[in-house]
């Protein structure tokens, strides 16, 4: 009797579970581990929640292993509800294998083509005039941050372009201070060294390089930006090697070393030791005489599901994630710029109120190299610059007709 | 599966005790079963996932494997690019170094042991306890230890050695033997162990007529023991073997295969190409390298079994 009673008692809870819930889970694979970081996940989390949903979260530590644990299970048949990528070129395989939901009705009925600016950030989702996926937020690579108190105590203005760098290093190294602070990591050299090329060459020249692949003009003008960077690299200290992006923040934070060029995500690092742009570091724009914003970023994609409930659980945190409303709160914890205009970003500090007013103008945007070219392509090129930037015996004509070669190459 | 495995056996037992054991070559029903398992994984796994990846390395597949085929087109590109021709160079001075190494210092070691010491059990254990540690942790200790702004080099200067230095992770010329030296103190106490079995398992008459014979012990120990414990040797050898053809988790916890691409090993390079570079052709040409040696040592290992065997049928 008891056990009948408790099998009854079992088979009504299983059944109201089932009834009361509506809503669906939607497990949400991302890289965002750190403080800043998850405190602006959560943004999403928490909202998504409040609409009755679900939000499982799925941390995966590391862009490159979350991205890998996505397209596993994808292919292995069991794909997350949302994952996130960088815009570009990573999910085109999802794209052309009709493995993803297609967002165009929802984007169409919510005008994303004309609310999303700079018109360059709708094309890593607008792909032939469907939609899929969301882009959150603009992150721009093409920045400097320099410790105001490192050059006070070097004895020299904060610099005013990258020759001027160069010029005043010696007086800090002079002064017991690392001149140029960088992590080894080959994405860490890349992306710093792409910073130089785009100020180097303007956008035009580097469009046509990374875009167009036009070789010549890669002969012509890469040779410079190498050697650049190679006097960049007397500059840096031994402890480069294997360092990661925000230890070496660090040593820009707590004044031990000169400039860092890093990308936006930085200024958290910033933030959170409780220091003032403007007073304790600079945050530099680049190049300095004519400022650009690059657009990185972050997107979601949405893979498809086979229960509709789901499906429409995965269209409602497309739109909640896109809304100025959580725009506003998202961006302003990760210190990323907003994909729209017109939302709140009153909290924003200076640095980021530069950036929004750069971005203002299109002509002041570097497209993400990340569009023009594969993973596969730029992993090559991550790999060239380490080389060149911890092999001094390599050439730089050696490394330039590496990188035409790469270029050829490239799908 | 266990448990068809197991009825399998229990209906053939009756059959077999029923019969005297003549026919030897009878079909052995129950072990068949009892392995079939493992057969089906290791045709499963093994087999068949290795001729696919063959099939791949001749394909353009990126993130979805296809049957593209463009020819020798991956490993001609394998064969021109700078980090895969450093990744083999590496592996092989890696592998020459810490074999080496590996089997000299444990077979001291096993030597030093074997003198009847006192605390000959805490001694074991701080040897082989590097063994039971990940070797991502192995790694990430040698790393600090290594950094010249907190390891050892920092704290020697702290006490006044100013001009000391002791980082060679941070230069590409040296950074190699760095993490043969990570890798060397993580998995010489398993060869010591190995090759302490293997001194003991030697017979105690051997040391007195060799005692007798007025033969000095380190003579003894090299000339007369050491070849008698070839079984632990080859043990040893392989097991070390193994270790460095899939070496990966070392390097990529104290280098990530830096400074620059100076430390990058052949493993590392498979796995970054079919996962987050999308290239699986790429990386199932490196894979398809990387078994080649393999193979070869199965082909050469397996010519000299059936030499022995058709000199045995002659005898």
């Amino acid at each position: 009797m008891k056990s009948l009673l408790s099998a009854v008692a079992l088979t009504a809870a299983a059944l109201m579970s089932s009834t009361a819930v509506h809503a669906a889970d939607v497990e949400v694979i991302h890289w965002w581990t750190s403080g800043g970081e998850q405190a602006a996940v959560s943004v999403f989390a928490r909202e998504f929640d409040a609409s009755g949903d679900k939000w499982v979260d799925t941390a995966i530590a590391g862009g490159e292993n979350a991205r890998s644990a996505t397209l596993q299970r994808i292919l292995g048949g069991d794909p997350p509800g949302a994952a996130q990528f960088n815009p570009g070129r990573q999910y085109e395989e999802l794209i052309a294998g009709g493995q993803l939901l297609d967002l165009t009705a929802l984007a169409e009925k919510e005008g994303w083509e004309k609310l999303i600016r700079p018109a360059s950030i709708s094309s890593a989702c607008l792909v032939d005039g469907k939609w899929w996926c969301v882009p959150v937020n603009i992150h721009s690579w093409n920045w400097a941050w320099a410790s105001t108190a490192a050059f006070k105590k070097a004895g020299v203005e904060l610099p005013t372009s990258f020759d001027d760098f160069l010029a005043k290093a010696p007086k800090l190294k002079e002064a017991g201070i690392i001149p140029f602070a960088i992590g080894g990591e080959s994405w860490q050299i890349n992306g710093a060294f792409g910073v130089l090329q785009t100020s180097l060459l303007g956008l035009e020249k580097r469009e046509k390089i990374l875009k167009d692949k036009d070789l010549e003009l890669a002969k012509a003008e890469m040779p410079a930006v190498f050697t650049k960077w190679r006097e960049f690299k007397q500059w840096s200290d031994e402890g480069a090697a294997n360092r990661n992006w925000n230890d070496t923040t660090n040593l820009v934070v707590t004044d031990q070393a000169g400039m860092q060029i890093m990308g936006d995500w930085a200024r958290g690092e910033f933030g959170v030791a409780g220091k003032q742009p403007g007073v304790d570091y600079a945050c530099l724009a680049l190049p300095v005489d004519a400022p650009t914003v690059s657009t990185g970023g972050d997107i979601f994609l949405f893979p498809k599901q086979s229960d509709p409930a789901v499906e429409e659980a995965q269209l409602k945190l497309a739109s909640q994630m896109i809304s100025p409303r959580v725009q506003a709160l998202f961006n302003n914890a990760k210190g990323s710029m907003p994909v729209r205009d017109d939302v709140d970003m009153s909290l924003a500090d200076d640095c980021m109120k530069k950036g929004l007013e750069i971005i203002k103008n299109p002509a002041n945007i570097a497209e993400d190299a990340g569009r023009w070219l594969s993973n596969d392509t730029t992993g090559q090129m991550n790999d060239l610059v380490a080389q060149f930037w911890s092999d001094d015996t390599m050439t730089v004509d050696a490394a330039v007709a590496k990188y035409v070669e790469i270029l050829q190459n490239a799908d | 599966m266990s448990q068809v495995a197991q009825g399998g056996g229990a209906a053939a037992v009756p059959a077999s005790s029923a019969f005297p054991v003549r026919r030897r070559r009878k079909f052995n029903y129950q072990s068949v079963l009892g392995t079939l398992p493992m057969i089906i994984t290791a045709i499963g796994v093994f087999v068949i996932c290795i001729i696919f990846s063959v099939i791949w390395s001749f394909t353009n597949s990126k993130v979805f494997p296809n049957f593209n085929f463009v020819g020798l087109a991956q490993y001609q590109r394998l064969w021109t690019t700078d980090r895969w021709l450093i990744s083999v160079q590496n592996v092989v001075i890696f592998g020459a170094l810490s074999m080496v190494f590996g089997m000299v210092f444990g077979y001291l070691l096993a030597v030093f042991m074997d003198q009847r010491i006192k605390q000959e059990d805490l001694f074991r254990s701080i040897f082989l306890y590097p063994f039971a540690m990940s070797l991502v942790v192995t790694g990430l200790v040698w790393q600090w230890m290594f950094d010249p702004n907190l390891g050892i080099q920092a704290a020697v200067r702290q006490i006044g050695w100013t001009s000391f230095s002791l980082a060679p992770l941070v230069n590409k010329e040296t950074a190699l033997y760095g993490v043969v030296l990570g890798g060397l103190w993580n998995g010489v106490g398993v060869t010591m162990a190995i090759m302490l079995a293997g001194l003991r398992g030697v017979d105690a008459e051997i040391w007195k007529a060799a005692k007798v014979d007025g033969i000095p012990t380190w003579k003894t120990y090299l000339f007369i023991v050491l070849p008698m414990m070839r079984g632990a040797i080859a043990t040893a050898f392989i097991l070390q073997l193994t270790g460095v053809v899939r070496v990966f988790d070392i390097v990529i916890a104290m280098t990530q295969g830096g400074p620059g691409i100076s430390t990058q090993v052949p493993a590392i390079y498979v796995i970054q190409h079919i996962t987050d570079r999308a290239n699986v052709g790429q990386g199932m040409a490196a894979a398809t390298m990387m078994l080649l040696p393999v193979l070869l040592l199965i082909v050469v290992q397996g010519l000299l079994q059936w030499n022995a065997k058709r000199k045995q049928g002659r005898a």
